[in-house]
């Protein structure tokens, strides 16, 4: 029968840091049963009282394990049998508990991350004067230990003990006087997270108290969610002083919700959009447009189609060329003060995946043949549609094409990202009336291509005579394929 | 007599669970514990069996006999009566007993003060689950790393308050029609007004102003209920400071709830209120939520019920005072510490519910009259249900079941406790067993639960010296659940490994109250699990977690040579 402390089925175990190849010791148990109490194992001449929190195997089949919570934080007291943290393993979640009485001095694997069965996942200290040490020790167990926990806070209580010199209780007036912070739970639980100090706000919810909102103003993110509940009927009842002014203070620059209207928070894919986008608002651009007669690429692109070129790498290749007589358009402004000079090229294709765009590149495309680079741009377009595109693959662009002439889209105007020196927005190539020199009307595929450009480091006629490269090579389109 | 049905005390489990003969429960600190089931539903249907049966003779309705009930014979049992068996109270239990009486051959009548169905229909269990359903799709549809797992998208799920209310309504409407025609169908007579008792076997009843009417009858059976119970020092107004009465209706939804007690129906309530946008703040007087539930149980549930819901809590402290909201200032709570009753602390929020368990419904009964006296409220009952008067003698011909003796305040409690007694005035002895009673908590996930809780067996074990093994089986591990991607959730199982005597089930995962029911059967025919163990369940199925965790089990017994199918049945 288990001992009167542990429940049946929980796990007890720390053990000293000489036994850090600990999991070889402990019996493969199934999940029903696994009853076993740590038994003290002889520790022959311990002097270190900092031991570890081990990921503890669970089930037979189990090699690693995943933290559900922490029940303790750091810097919280531990007795012995007392849950420490839950563990999921590939059968259930159970709470492990420690061995030892001491304080939790440090948390290595945190929650929701993983660890193989053994390894040492929180390190307990037995006194006060040894959580330095072991938070050392676990600073040195895990680079990933980045929680450099603050001295151990003596209440993880979220609610301020009032003063029991001055009982709240006894006075009727306890709202006319100093007034207490008042938050929320949901408010509370996004401070903790987030390590926003409550005291330090002014909630601006009714009756003065902290909401969510605030914390997450505090913390400086986002609103991540939208409140789900109907349009609540907002109490509409005699302003409290308090209130009046703190709304008076806090002019509202947000139009209200048109009613019905839905909020669906942005991806981080989309966030990351949005942030490029607005910081692309101080760089000074210009565009330069430039129409460009494709029969013969066109013509070009029908021989090549069968061996599995794109028209994507076909104008990728293009804009390399060109790029490599000009070398200022494929330059980039980073502070303002100098031009820096990218010694690749670089091109960035746009690409509009499922409810984002992400900017897969082409490395070395002015090097690589046009072969190459259109299987090369197949595997692009393939793990960006996975999500699987690694940094150095959506974000080493030092030219960014985008194209929109599949849509029929004549011409557009694109933004240029940040970071690069020039974009270049492809419109449909179409059928055109033109009239030679000689007075000749003729017919001819004529696409309009719009560069924008940092005017920084870009002037008109840099872009004029890069276009003006671009066309000759597009109109004259066999050294593409050498 | 205003008549409650169901569920909901302040009475420790382990009351009832050890000593059933003491109805004078010790209670210091109000525990809340809801037991809420939806049993009767199934009445709405089952008259089609019972209609068939012969019972049209009750139909003939002899009130020409009531001359014996006169002013000047009170006090002396009448030599004929009105009726068999008279039931006070149209609540799910008296309901449950009327049925069963008709079924036995019993002339019976039944006296409603208010509106048939009682607390459990009108004002419990039923709406209640019409908002807790509600409560379960708004969370799934809200929960974007669920909806992804299962490929959906969905975009901003939202609500309308108003028709929500209106499905809880309208629910306990439906069930509160389906109970009365079944009672009317099978000729139970139902009599309006408040029924009091006054003397040996003679009910008098009728509504404020009419004449009284005096009826007789053989046997009769209070089954009154019970009421919210609301503390000293706080002021319910029915608009911020709220019983379940009234967050049934649903007719706001506070931003910020703050919920008194943590039992059954508080844990229900925060489901419905989170789920429908609001924060809700926990008051409970012990030092742990969710007190009255398996140790682990609970522990698993505060996991998953509370700690990743926007809920905080204060525990080991009273709500001493609460104040409803007026004059542009909120609602207000103060709290005291529970042990030293110093004061901890005032909260400010938008709304307060008060569900600290509830109060039987007894005043007025006319007990007096035949020298009962109510303990704290409640009938004392011996196991039977028969009353105890004051001098601890059995009163004859009268019984009280449901909230109203505080044995097991559930609804289908009550029902049980009706059935058994009809069957011993119909002659045949009975003693119902509460500990195969299951309870359930609708929360998503469900809790439910039957017989000992771990610490309770243990104890048990110790007093009468056997051993006591438990096995536990995760919902982790069933096709069903993970496919239903809620794997979330445990089974365990408290039995004697000598004998393999099961002595309590606790379930807390998906559907979990529907789970309960192999578990509490098997209880109450003394199935053991040796035997169990080899009963088939549909694969895949979430009856499975049972299914494993039987099989988990190390009895030492071995299976009973006279398994049910004896025979081999060749197909």
């Amino acid at each position: 029968m288990a001992s009167p402390f542990l429940s049946n089925c929980t796990i007890s175990f720390s053990s000293s840091l000489k036994y850090s190849t600990l999991p070889r010791l402990f019996p493969s148990v199934s999940f029903s049963s696994i009853r076993f109490k740590s038994t003290p194992r002889r520790i022959l001449t311990v002097r270190s009282k900092i031991r570890e929190i081990f990921m503890p195997a669970l089930s037979s089949t189990m090699t690693e394990g995943k933290i559900v919570s922490w029940v303790k934080s750091e810097g919280d007291l531990l007795s012995k049998g007392e849950s420490v943290v839950v563990v999921e393993s590939d059968k259930a979640d159970m709470d492990v508990e420690t061995f030892y009485d001491g304080i939790l001095a440090a948390i290595v694997v945190g929650e929701g991350e993983t660890a193989p069965v053994g390894a040492a996942i929180g390190i307990l200290a037995e006194t006060e004067d040894e959580i330095a040490e072991a938070k050392a020790k676990a600073a040195s167990k895990s680079g990933a230990s980045t929680r450099s926990a603050p001295p151990p806070a003596p209440a993880a209580d979220s609610t301020p003990a009032p003063p029991k010199s001055t009982p709240a209780y006894a006075a009727p007036t306890v709202t006319e006087g100093p007034r207490k912070t008042v938050a929320t739970p949901y408010a509370k639980k996004l401070a903790k997270q987030h390590k926003v100090d409550i005291e330090s706000l002014v909630g601006t919810g009714p009756y003065g108290r902290i909401t969510p909102e605030d914390i997450e103003a505090a913390a400086g993110i986002l609103p991540s969610k939208t409140n789900v509940g109907p349009v609540v009927v907002a109490e509409v009842k005699p302003a409290a002083p308090t209130k009046a002014t703190s709304d008076s203070s806090a002019p509202s620059s947000i139009p209200p919700p048109v009613p019905g209207s839905t909020v669906v928070p942005f991806t981080t894919m989309q966030a990351a959009v949005s942030k490029n986008m607005v910081e692309s608002i101080s760089v000074p651009t210009f565009r330069v447009g430039y129409p460009v007669t494709t029969d013969a690429l066109d013509a070009l692109y029908e021989k090549v189609k069968p061996k599995g070129v794109t028209m994507t790498a076909l104008l990728a290749k293009a804009a390399a060329m060109a790029l490599v007589q000009h070398p200022v358009v494929n330059s980039s402004c980073k502070d303002g003060k100098s031009f820096s000079y990218n010694s690749n090229i670089n091109i960035a294709i746009a690409v509009a995946i499922n409810g984002g765009l992400i900017t897969p590149v082409l490395q070395d495309a002015d090097k690589l043949d046009l072969y190459l680079l259109s299987q090369k741009w197949k595997e692009l377009v393939e793990k960006a549609r996975a999500k699987q595109l690694q940094p150095q693959e959506y974000n080493s662009g030092t030219f960014t094409l985008s194209n929109l002439g599949m849509f029929g889209v004549d011409r557009f105007d694109a933004i240029l990202p940040p970071g690069q020196g020039a974009i270049m927005a492809v419109g449909a190539s179409k059928p055109t009336v033109v009239a030679d020199a000689d007075g000749f009307f003729s017919v001819k595929n004529k696409m309009l291509v719009n560069v924008t450009a940092d005017h920084r480091i870009i002037y008109g006629a840099d872009l004029a005579a890069f276009l003006q490269t671009f066309s000759k090579i597009v109109e004259n389109p066999e050294s593409l394929t050498l | 007599m205003h008549s409650i049905c169901s569920q909901a005390t302040a009475v420790p489990r382990s009351n009832f669970a050890f000593d059933s003969h003491a109805p004078a429960l010790p209670i210091s600190k109000p525990i809340n514990l809801r037991f809420c089931g939806l049993r009767k539903e199934a009445f709405g249907f089952s008259g089609l069996t019972h209609s068939c049966s012969s019972r049209v003779r009750f139909t003939s309705r002899g009130h020409s006999k009531r001359i014996s009930a006169s002013a000047e014979n009170n006090g002396t049992p009448p030599k004929s009566f009105d009726y068999d068996l008279i039931i006070i109270g149209a609540g799910v239990g008296g309901h449950g007993a009327a049925l069963h009486a008709v079924e036995k051959g019993l002339k019976t009548a039944i006296i409603e003060g208010d509106v048939v169905g009682g607390t459990c229909v009108n004002r419990g269990c039923v709406p209640s689950k019409a908002l807790l359903a509600v409560s379960g799709k708004m969370r799934e549809l809200q929960s974007e790393h669920h909806m992804k797992a299962l490929g959906l998208q969905v975009s901003a799920a939202g609500y309308d308050r108003q028709g929500v209310a209106d499905h809880a309504n309208n629910l306990a409407s439906k069930i509160r029609s389906n109970l009365t025609n079944s009672m009317k169908a099978l000729g139970v007579d139902i009599l309006t007004g408040f029924g009091t008792v006054v003397g040996p076997q003679k009910v008098k009843y009728g509504k404020v102003g009419f004449p009284d009417n005096i009826v007789t009858a053989k046997d009769i059976i209070i089954a009154t209920g019970s009421v919210p119970f609301v503390p000293k020092g706080i002021e319910v107004d029915g608009k911020t400071v709220i019983t379940s009465d009234h967050a049934l209706k649903l007719e706001s939804v506070p931003d910020w709830i703050a919920i008194v007690g943590s039992g059954y129906i508080g844990l229900e309530f925060s489901d419905v209120y989170t789920a429908l946008g609001s924060e809700v703040t926990f008051i409970e007087a012990l030092d742990q939520l969710m007190p009255g539930f398996d140790p682990e149980i609970g522990k698993l549930a505060q996991r998953v019920l509370i700690n990743p819901r926007k809920i905080d809590y204060h525990t080991g402290v009273f709500a001493t005072k609460i104040t409803p909201a007026k004059d542009g200032k909120p609602v207000t709570i103060e709290l005291i510490d529970a042990k030293t009753k110093e004061p901890k602390d005032t909260l400010e929020v938008d709304a307060a519910l008060i569900a600290t368990g509830r109060a039987p419904f007894t005043n007025g009964l006319g007990l007096e009259n035949i020298n009962v006296e109510t303990q704290r409220g409640f009938v004392p009952v011996d196991e039977r249900m028969q009353v105890i008067d004051a001098n601890g003698n059995l009163v004859p011909h009268l019984y009280c079941i449901g909230d109203a003796n505080g044995k097991m305040m559930l609804a289908h409690a009550a029902s049980a406790q009706g059935i058994s007694v009809v069957e011993q005035v119909t002659g045949r002895d009975h003693v119902l067993n509460h500990l195969s009673i299951p309870a359930a908590c609708f929360t998503h996930p469900e809790i439910s639960m039957v017989g000992l809780t771990e610490p309770q067996a243990r104890e048990k074990a110790e007093k009468e010296g056997f051993e006591v093994s438990v096995a536990k089986t995760s919902f982790k591990a069933n096709t069903k659940a993970l496919a239903e991607n809620e794997g979330e959730g445990l089974a365990k199982l408290i039995y004697r490994p000598d004998n393999g005597e099961i002595l309590g089930v606790h379930i807390f995962g998906l559907h979990a109250a529907d789970l309960i029911h192999e578990a509490s059967n098997a209880i109450a025919l003394g199935t053991r699990i040796q035997d169990i163990k080899f009963a088939v369940h549909a694969h895949p199925t979430l009856s499975e977690v049972l299914d494993e965790l039987f099989k988990s089990a190390k009895v030492k017994a071995t299976a009973s040579s006279h398994v049910p199918v004896s025979e081999p049945v060749a197909v």
